[in-house]
């Protein structure tokens, strides 16, 4: 039972602090409850299929199946990340405004709805395979579910959907005027950290093998097996041991993702008046 | 006509820039698969076998595990940059860059308990 907690806890505490930010980032907004839910139920099927043909997937790409899939999934999510930043660098203000009873706001309000729902789709198929895989892989080597497991599992869900909870509640106290400022950072450094994540399977895979030498060790201080640097990972890109690519790539996403912002961004003069 | 000459000039540079990444992306590749140094590993009742394995410094590894456990397992190591799942029975290989000498632990991450060491001298 213990086992099943622990891994159960910990892959549900990485999604969850993903699907917190983004309850948080979305508060306010009309119907984003459903898409939410609607991003965890895709991403809970999605972990479902990928786990069911994981053995299919390792063959591909002449083994590198999963790195690439990996890596792919990842690359996705950074897009839709920045792509919602930068529709709030034009529209945010729009929306805190109250004016998003205007009907094209609304439409396009929704696409920024779509998108983070896909980056909450994506978390929950990464983190929950391995939670399917894990489970499925105990119940067979004792012959079927037991209730320690079954115990383990829901304990590990509950606590885990707690730091989600935790996170949304966490980000929400923030002052209204300071919270979009905050969440479009917290979603730039998820982008660039997620997009280095990439570039790791990249590595591991020998597809991407320039400039792959560790440049800093910092696990004396925080190693990122521990819950802070677990927790760290996921939401800043924390890693211990960097690679020269990895680093180059975290700090393009970041200037990539600020320059589409600035360039995106509503000009003062255009801003519809509340009047 | 300045202009578009500029502009031009402009594609022209970032082509070349991109193809020349490209091809410096592919020369580290075949670089590499000349000296890689293979290793290979079998996972057996929760355990490594061997559970210390042993590679040159400043040349690139690869690692093969398969698993003869008759559980999912995941092959990862924080230190040498890898996570892969393994399925029953199958082989998987994952690839690690040059080392500097040093002791790298990895270990199987739905079974912390099952652990082992890279040892470049």
């Amino acid at each position: 039972m213990a086992a099943t907690l622990v891994i159960v806890f910990r892959e549900v505490f990485e999604a969850g602090l993903i699907v917190g930010i983004v309850m948080a980032v979305t508060s306010g907004v009309a119907g984003r409850g459903w898409w939410i839910a609607g991003g965890v139920v895709a991403g809970v099927l999605g972990a479902g299929l990928v786990a069911l043909f994981t053995g299919a997937l390792s063959e591909l790409f002449g083994g590198s199946g999963q790195e690439v899939f990996n890596a792919a999934i990842l690359g996705f999510a950074v897009i839709m990340l920045t792509w919602h930043n930068v529709w709030m660098a034009r529209h945010g203000r729009e929306l805190a405004a109250e004016l998003k009873a205007a009907g094209e706001a609304v439409a396009s309000g929704s696409k920024s709805l779509a998108a983070l729902a896909i980056v909450v789709a994506i978390a929950v198929l990464r983190e929950g395979s391995e939670v399917v895989l894990f489970l499925y892989g105990v119940a067979a080597s004792q012959g079927g579910a037991s209730w320690g497991m079954l115990m383990g599992g829901v304990i590990g869900l509950i606590l885990g959907s707690l730091v989600c909870l935790m996170t949304y509640v966490g980000l929400i106290t923030i002052p209204a005027r300071y919270l979009f400022s905050v969440t479009s950072i917290l979603i730039a450094f998820l982008a660039a950290g997620l997009a280095a994540q990439a570039i790791a399977f990249l590595q591991q895979a020998d597809i991407l093998t320039a400039l792959d030498q560790t440049v800093w060790d910092t696990s004396w201080i925080l190693s990122d097996s521990s819950y802070l640097g677990r927790a760290l990972h996921t939401l800043v890109g924390y890693v211990d041991q960097p690679t020269a690519m990895q680093l180059i790539v975290y700090s393009a996403t970041l200037t990539v993702m600020v320059v589409l912002m600035k360039l995106f961004s509503a000009p003062p003069a255009q801003r519809p008046r509340t009047a | 006509m300045t202009g578009r000459a500029l502009t031009s000039n402009r594609l022209r540079i970032g082509v070349t820039v991109f193809v020349a990444a490209i091809l410096a992306l592919r020369a580290g590749t075949s670089v590499h698969a000349d000296d890689t140094v293979s290793l290979s590993l079998v996972l057996k009742n929760h355990l490594f076998d061997p559970a210390e394995v042993h590679a040159s410094p400043g040349k690139p590894i690869a690692i093969h595990v398969k698993n003869l456990n008759d559980i999912v397992s995941e092959f990862e190591s924080s230190e040498l940059h890898f996570e892969k799942i393994v399925p029953v029975g199958s082989e998987v290989t994952v690839y690690v860059h040059p080392l500097q000498p040093g002791r790298y632990n990895f270990y199987d991450d739905f079974h912390r308990a099952t652990q082992g060491y890279l040892v470049v001298p």
